[in-house]
């Protein structure tokens, strides 16, 4: 029983790692622009496709992964430029209505390009398990690239001058601009970053699942879970709460209410947070002057 | 009370004439439309005039499906008295659902409804209502057969009965909109506080709301699951939901007219560009929502709308002005005077000044 337990508890850690990432991904946007980038699995899917590309047309795993979350970071500046620039200052409506659309059209465009086939994702880890039978290869070396993902990102926002101006922009945009921060780019760097994360979990998280061109639904709402739990405005928080919920879910689908409801339990834990503690565990509440 | 006739017209006329010379199996497709702008039109209510965004009404609409099929199927219940059950049925929901909403704002609960829409099919799948919803496999049922001896096909009956509901349906959103309620769902929108300020039960009418759209929605999700005669949980999956947030959003979020075009817009749509590729719908359908958003954000129908004044604005003027001539072209015989007014009538264009002063000028 025991064993039983600890085991899920792995497991959902493992899994936890990727929804860390992606929720780690919209806290981003959202701390910049107060968008919620409904889009964000799908991109990240897309990026895992040309991930496959790579390694189809001969590169080794690590090279493919690269080039693909380099590929990811330029399509992700390239969007926030193009696409979410004028929105700015949009009401919530058109917002949402412009991710649910870049949404459809990222899918189409997995489908199309790629076809709707469902494929299998190679691994870069060994095959047998690991720590004692607790967890696969894959499992094992999959969190330990998300948490040393995590971990460059931390570096990176704490520990240097772009990251603190990135900080900045995103903290209060007037201010940073009468310093000399170039808001507009910093926001645009802050997509790349996150649709480059999306990409690493994307390739993290193909292997267990195949890919296809759904494959991020399920997984984009666990992260939404994640990043409400923890705080959408807390990146830290959100990280906790990814690998919170990936625990909870494999423990809920275990003993609780059986594989079959495991997305609803995500609904379950994003109805209750926003009743019971609409910040998150580690978010600021945000006053609003009338 | 013109516009009244005309829509009156048109409504008769778009019945009779698909009935007289459409194939059986484009009513089929004309009902679907008719479903999908009742299936809109609950949504309107709810995003378009109440302010509150709902990406999750497929849920409204697979539970007034499932309503209709679970009673026609399990407890033999005609087809039409399954109606006005999956209508209670779906307003309590959408009550319930409202409730939390209310603590919910824009972007909070856009995210949440489109959780619901995602983990429907898990829980119509979900094993301990197998025995009610049939599983995976889903219910089939039957088509209803034209009442009364009606010399009418299954389609041609099926889509009268579907027009007819979705008329009584429309007038009374009509109605709704128009009055007293509709203001208060608007001022909610604009400015909630200002509204609450000025005596608007702001929980009440947001739920009730709430009901509403859900009841429209799952009406027509009954209709639909009654045309199709097919429920399944893969049906109702995310994607139903982001078609109805598709079409009311071409349609236009506040046009009640707009639902019948973003309505066939989803119906249509699909169809055509399948013939290019199986991506193509879903290319076809983001390309649009993104340049409905920046190009057009008042949907068709509120682009339609404002168009019909603008010309019929400036017909009225034209009207005036034409008549105006006549009557100064009858004074004037005299041609100084014509030379007199230019100055002052092109100085007071804008400004309304009786035909004598003024008329020479056009």
């Amino acid at each position: 029983m025991l064993a039983g337990v600890l085991h899920q508890i792995m497991s959902g850690l493992a899994t936890g790692g990727i929804y860390a990432s992606v929720a780690l991904a919209l806290v981003m946007i959202y701390q910049s622009t107060h968008h919620v980038n409904f889009a964000q699995g799908e991109m990240a899917t897309f990026s895992t496709y040309v991930a496959l590309m790579f390694i189809n047309a001969g590169f080794s795993y690590w090279e493919a992964l690269v080039m693909a979350v380099v590929l990811s970071f330029i399509v992700g500046v390239a969007i926030e430029r193009v696409l979410m620039r004028p929105l700015a200052n949009a009401p919530v409506l058109a917002s949402v209505g412009v991710f649910i659309g870049l949404l459809l059209v990222v899918n189409a465009m997995s489908g199309w390009f790629f076809d709707y086939t469902i494929k299998q994702f190679p691994s870069p880890f060994p095959d047998h398990p690991m720590l004692g039978g607790y967890l696969s290869g894959h499992e094992l070396g999959s969190t330990g690239v998300t948490l040393l993902v995590l971990l460059s990102v931390y570096l990176f926002f704490r520990h240097t001058r772009l990251g603190l101006a990135m900080r900045a922009a995103a903290h209060n945009a007037t201010s940073s601009r009468l310093v000399g921060i170039r808001v507009g780019w910093m926001l645009a760097l802050g997509w790349g970053l996150a649709a480059a994360i999306g990409a690493v979990a994307g390739c993290m998280v193909a292997p267990i699942v195949f890919l296809d061109p759904n494959m991020m639904g399920g997984i984009l709402l666990y992260a939404f879970a994640g990043a409400l739990l923890g705080g959408i405005d807390s990146p830290l928080g959100s990280v906790l709460g990814g690998f919170a919920v990936g625990v909870i879910e494999n423990l809920g689908g275990a003993y609780l209410v059986g594989t079959e409801l495991k997305l609803t339990m995500a609904l379950v834990i994003i109805v209750g947070v926003l009743l019971i503690k609409p910040t998150g565990l580690m978010g600021r509440r945000v006053y609003s002057r009338v | 009370m013109r516009t009244f006739w005309i829509t009156a017209l048109l409504v008769l006329l778009g019945t009779i004439w698909p009935l007289a010379g459409f194939s059986n199996y484009h009513l089929f497709q004309l009902t679907l439309v008719v479903v999908y702008a009742i299936a809109i039109l609950g949504q309107a209510l709810l995003t378009g005039f109440n302010g509150q965004i709902s990406l999750g009404h497929g849920a409204f609409y697979a539970i007034g499906a499932y309503t209709t099929a679970i009673l026609m199927s399990t407890w033999n219940v005609p087809y039409w008295a399954t109606l006005p059950i999956s209508a209670v049925v779906c307003a309590i929901v959408g009550f319930l659902v409202g409730l939390p909403a209310l603590r919910l704002e824009g972007l909070y609960l856009a995210l949440t409804t489109f959780a619901l829409a995602v983990a429907v099919p898990q829980v119509l799948k979900y094993k301990l209502f197998e025995d009610w919803t049939g599983g995976v496999q889903g219910l089939v049922i039957d088509k209803p057969e034209a009442p009364f001896g009606l010399p009418l096909s299954p389609d041609q009956w099926l889509y009268l009965f579907t027009v007819g509901i979705a008329v009584v349906l429309y007038i009374i959103a009509w109605n709704i909109v128009r009055g007293r309620v509709g203001r208060a769902m608007m001022a909610i929108r604009d400015h909630a506080m200002a509204a609450e300020a000025m005596g608007i039960n702001l929980p009440m009418v947001k739920t009730s709301t709430f009901a509403l759209s859900a009841m429209y929605t799952g009406l027509a999700g009954s209709l639909g699951a009654i045309a199709v005669q097919f429920v399944a949980p893969d049906s109702f999956g995310v994607f139903v939901s982001i078609f109805l947030f598709v079409g009311l959003v071409v349609g236009g979020v506040a046009s009640i007219g707009g639902t019948l075009i973003g309505a066939a817009f989803i119906e249509f749509v699909p169809n055509l560009s399948d013939l290019v590729s199986k991506a193509a719908p879903g290319a076809v359908y983001g390309v649009i929502l993104i340049a409905v958003m920046f190009l057009m954000p008042a949907g068709a129908g509120g682009f339609l709308y404002s168009m019909g004044r603008k010309l019929s604005r400036s017909r009225s003027a034209q009207t005036d002005t034409s008549e105006q001539a006549e009557e100064t072209a009858a004074v004037s015989h005299d041609p100084m005077s014509g030379m007199m007014s230019m100055p002052a009538s092109a100085a007071f264009v804008e400004r309304p000044v009786t035909s004598e002063s003024t008329g020479q000028n056009d």
